[in-house]
């Protein structure tokens, strides 16, 4: 009996509440997804170091899992909680008639473990479809060729979904049955007539508090765009992040006491059609409900920002490949062993591998017995110099002191690099990147890391000599020129000092580069090629020369490559769960709403309203709903992303603005969708029976 | 006098063939411009679902309802709800006020949907307020009033769009006797004013105070009397004269 009671009430409320089944069977869908993500790459043809990198990504998807499945799993308490409350009437009846609160235990009990039982099989059935086409996106990530399709099913996936789930669920039961213990029967019985008293905040200090948040939030938007450079270490952000959070709890608030107060002084609009009907709804409503919006919006720019920061970082990380790695390899070994043994040898080499700490990357090829040089097609040997006569500290010049107070924790002893301006007109020529020409008594820097530019403009601009072997040189331009050495997949160069060749001092001779581009084009050839130079590193020769150190395109790439579709699943996963669970929270208020206005609708209709003009008052009212907390994300997010882009400074930001609109897409998508299914299950809840 | 209701062979059948009931069973009058007529009746004699057919909230079997010369039957979904908007008043017993909205909101509401002016709408409240007393209570919410401020609200509300007729389900029924004391006397005062109103009720005292009582009995037209010249307290002798002769539950009702 109970048992049919539980599903008849299912069966019931099933139609109102699609939402939250529908929610609940997207949340298991995604988790399988991407808890499925590994197994999808198990018959992809991929190098060993791309699936070191597959396996980390899972270890990071496994943990954010963890955090995922918190955050659902408030979002099923907190939905199942409410959508109880709304059947305090029933449960009132099921006592009055002597039903113990045993029985009705279990009937929640029941509900929730067939709701449980169906989420999970229909929501695993979809993940499983959705994870057939995320191998496409998988094997198109990682660049590998999808040798052929199977059908991927994953059961260690499958049963962390149905434990995590389960865990959910059953935290759920719990804490139904405890709110049933202690709820009174006068409560329930009367808990829906009691309606909620208007209440109308004093006008003058909403807007008092509207202006002071609003200041409050142009200062923590002023303070991580602005002065950005002036955050250091990462609990300065906490500061304007509370004061974000505090400022758009009370923007809410005292909006829920402005927008009202504001319409009606607009008296044709207010007294139009159905206005004040929709306004007095929606600002009914917004006094209780400031906290939840406030929740809602700060999701929801968080959602936002994830989504955009993650895409950018990765498109850009794709796009710098080509840019910053424009050969196959580059070998480099130091060529100051001696000078600078107590360096050396704390970093843990031996007396002979630093005594031998002078030839060439090219000469210590030879000594293994590598004959390096057959298997380019083309290449080059530079040098770069070191002194400690030339640090940051002398580079910056007489504007040091202004730069270290406002940049505290530069490393302003390191010596600067120096090269030969024939040496970097070389690489720039193999590069493809711009070469450059100076005289005896000028300098040049090349750099490409965004924050350091402008600290070394800072000293270009005003014309900083510095001295060099007994030289004394001026700047040749006011700023940095753009260009690098070192191949890598960002722009991290912080600055060469490009000299002319005949002041150059050998005895400060500090590195040897060998660069070029291999005869072989093959991939799966320069990854054999590049695996018998590592293995270089075991034979006995190590112990007396020190290996030089390879970046090779091939190994950026795979890990940009893995990086990038890292980041990307992270983001996506993450982004996507922070939506649907808020809209999803949106969804179901706006839906008990509408039952709760179902009284409401029959008057209008009595009086006359027809129903078109009862359908816009409903749309309003659930769009503004909506709308509300999106616009004051979209405006947090503006800054947010201004912020992500200082961050992704090294990245370079260039792919901005298609991220942005992946963004969009998918909020439009989700969010919107969540919008219309709210407004035609609300247009079904208040139709006429 | 210009006929403003004229009710013709109506009848309502509820249930399917096997098990007929026939809730309005053949019923025809009038209602003249200005008149205020009470529907009296037992619970289940049908008077309600006459009243809501010519509200045209309810559809009706056969026959036909002429409002103003406009056969209501024939009208169909916006039509219908035009007409309801714009030549009829409602009152309900449980008053149905929006609680959200304050009173002059309440009233407003039913203007706004007709599209009316702002400066009409508020010399309209006004004078309606001024008719009915609530003068006072404009600015409050329904849960600030006493059940008969919102019955006159809802009164306000109902006659405020100057409908053709007013009709008015039990609209004493949720309120104290000094309430509805007060509600009747409004109601008597607008019908000097000139307002034509159809009420229904199962109480003799609020039958009372109409010029005209329909007695309704098994969806049939039982007996029809006028008030005449006769004072309100002759009128409710005469009333219960009837009920008395009708027996069955009205009895108790008194």
């Amino acid at each position: 009996m109970l048992c049919k009671l539980s599903l008849k009430n299912i069966k019931k409320s099933v139609k109102d509440y699609a939402i939250y089944f529908f929610t609940l069977i997207l949340g298991v869908a995604i988790f399988y997804v991407f808890n499925a993500l590994d197994s999808q790459t198990v018959m992809m043809n991929v190098s060993s170091s791309t699936q070191d990198i597959i396996e980390l990504m899972m270890t990071m998807l496994s943990s954010v899992s963890v955090f995922v499945s918190f955050i659902l799993g408030f979002l099923i308490i907190y939905a199942s909680r409410f959508l109880m409350k709304r059947r305090d009437k029933e449960f009132g009846v099921y006592l009055t008639l002597g039903m113990s609160k045993r029985k009705i235990s279990f009937i929640l009990f029941f509900e929730t473990l067939l709701i449980g039982i169906l989420s999970l099989i229909v929501g695993l059935a979809v993940g499983v479809l959705l994870s057939q086409v995320m191998s496409l996106v998988v094997a198109n990530m990682f660049e590998a060729n999808l040798t052929q399709f199977a059908f991927v099913f994953s059961t260690s996936a499958c049963i962390k979904t149905i434990l995590y789930f389960g865990i959910m669920y059953l935290i759920v039961m719990i804490f139904n049955t405890v709110s049933v213990s202690k709820c009174k029967l006068i409560d329930l019985l009367n808990g829906a007539k009691t309606s909620e008293k208007v209440k109308l905040k004093n006008p003058y200090l909403c807007i008092l508090i509207f202006i002071i948040s609003s200041i409050v939030l142009g200062k923590a938007y002023h303070r991580v765009t602005a002065e950005f450079l002036t955050l250091q270490e990462v609990t300065d952000i906490l500061k304007p992040i509370a004061m974000g959070i505090l400022s758009t709890f009370f923007i809410f608030w005292s909006l829920s006491g402005l927008i009202l107060r504001f319409v009606q002084s607009i008296k044709k609009y207010y007294y139009k059609g159905l206005n004040s009907f929709t306004l007095r709804q929606f600002s009914s409503k917004i006094n209780t409900t400031v906290f939840s919006t406030t929740i809602i919006c700060l999701m929801l720019f968080i959602t936002i920002c994830l989504l955009s920061f993650c895409l950018t970082m990765k498109n850009s990380m794709n796009a710098n490949i080509k840019k910053l790695a424009p050969v196959d390899a580059m070998f480099t070994v130091p060529m100051n062993g001696e000078k600078d043994y107590p360096y050396y040898k704390n970093y843990g080499y031996n007396d002979s591998q630093i005594k031998n700490l002078h030839y060439t990357a090219k000469e210590v090829f030879e000594l293994f017995d590598f004959d390096i040089t057959s298997y380019f097609k083309e290449y080059i040997e530079v040098n770069t110099y070191a002194t400690s006569e030339l640090t940051l500290n002398h580079t910056l010049g007489s504007r040091l002191e202004s730069i270290r107070t406002q940049f505290p924790f530069l490393a302003y002893d390191t010596r600067e690099p120096i090269m030969k301006i024939s040496d970097y007109n070389k690489v720039a020529r193999l590069y493809g990147n711009q070469e450059y020409s100076l005289n005896r008594d000028e300098y040049i820097i090349v750099a490409d890391f965004k924050s350091m530019v402008k600290v070394r403009n800072v000293a270009l601009e005003n014309k900083e000599e510095i001295s060099l072997f007994g030289h004394t040189l001026k700047p040749k331009y006011g700023t940095c020129q753009d260009g690098f050495l070192e191949m890598s997949s960002q722009h991290i160069n912080t600055g060469i000092i490009l000299v002319a060749d005949e002041i150059i001092d050998e005895e400060y001779l500090y590195q040897n580069h060998l660069i070029g581009n291999y005869q072989i084009t093959d991939r799966e050839e320069i990854t054999n090629l590049e695996n018998r130079i590592n293995e270089l590193d075991h034979t006995a020769k190590a112990k007396e020369y020190l290996l030089p150190s390879g970046s090779t395109k091939l190994a950026i790439k795979e890990t940009t490559v893995g990086l990038s579709a890292m980041v990307t699943f992270i983001g996506l996963y993450l982004g996507v769960i922070f939506l649907i669970s808020c809209t999803a929270i949106l969804g179901l208020k706006e839906l008990s709403e509408s039952s709760d206005n179902k009284e409401r609708f029959c008057v209008l209709r009595k009086i006359g309203a027809d129903e078109k003009l009862i359908h816009k008052a409903l749309f309003r009212q659930i769009a503004i709903s909506f709308a509300l907390p999106l616009i004051l994300a979209f405006i947090h997010s503006i800054f947010g992303i201004m912020f992500a882009v200082k961050i992704l400074e090294v990245f370079g930001t260039d792919e901005l603005l298609p991220s942005i609109i992946a963004t969009a897409i998918i909020l439009v998508f989700i969010y919107g969708g969540y919008f219309f299914i709210t407004y035609y299950c609300s247009k079904n809840i208040i139709k006429e029976r | 006098m210009e006929n403003i209701l004229k009710v013709e062979k109506l009848e309502k059948y509820y249930g399917s063939r096997s098990s007929l009931t026939k809730a309005i069973d053949n019923i025809s009058f009038e209602v003249e411009k200005g008149e205020f007529v009470c529907l009296m009746g037992a619970s289940g004699s049908g008077k309600t679902t006459l009243l809501n057919c010519i509200g045209a909230i309810d559809k009706v079997t056969s026959g036909h309802i002429f409002v103003g010369g406009l056969d209501i039957t024939k009208l169909k979904g916006n039509e219908l709800n035009k007409f309801r908007r714009e030549e009829l008043g409602f009152i309900f017993q449980d008053f149905n006020l929006l609680d959200t909205l304050t009173a002059y909101e309440n009233i407003a509401l039913s203007l706004s949907i007709q599209n009316r002016s702002v400066t009409e709408m508020e010399a309209r409240i006004k004078k309606v307020s001024e008719e009915l007393d609530i003068k006072d209570v404009l600015n409050k919410y329904p849960y600030q009033m006493s059940g008969g401020q919102k019955q006159r609200v809802a009164s306000a509300r109902a006659i405020v769009t100057d409908p053709k007729l007013v009709l008015a389900d039990e609209p004493t029924g949720a309120l104290d006797s000094k309430s509805a004391k007060m509600l009747l006397e409004k109601f008597h005062y607008l019908d000097e004013l000139g307002a034509t109103i159809l009420m229904v009720t199962h109480d003799a005292f609020t039958a009372s105070y109409a010029r005209r009582v329909i007695f309704i009995k098994d969806g049939k037209i039982f007996k029809e009397i006028h008030k005449g010249d006769c004072s309100r307290k002759e009128f409710f002798d005469k009333i219960i004269d009837v009920v008395t002769l009708l027996g069955g539950d009205l009895n108790d009702a008194l």
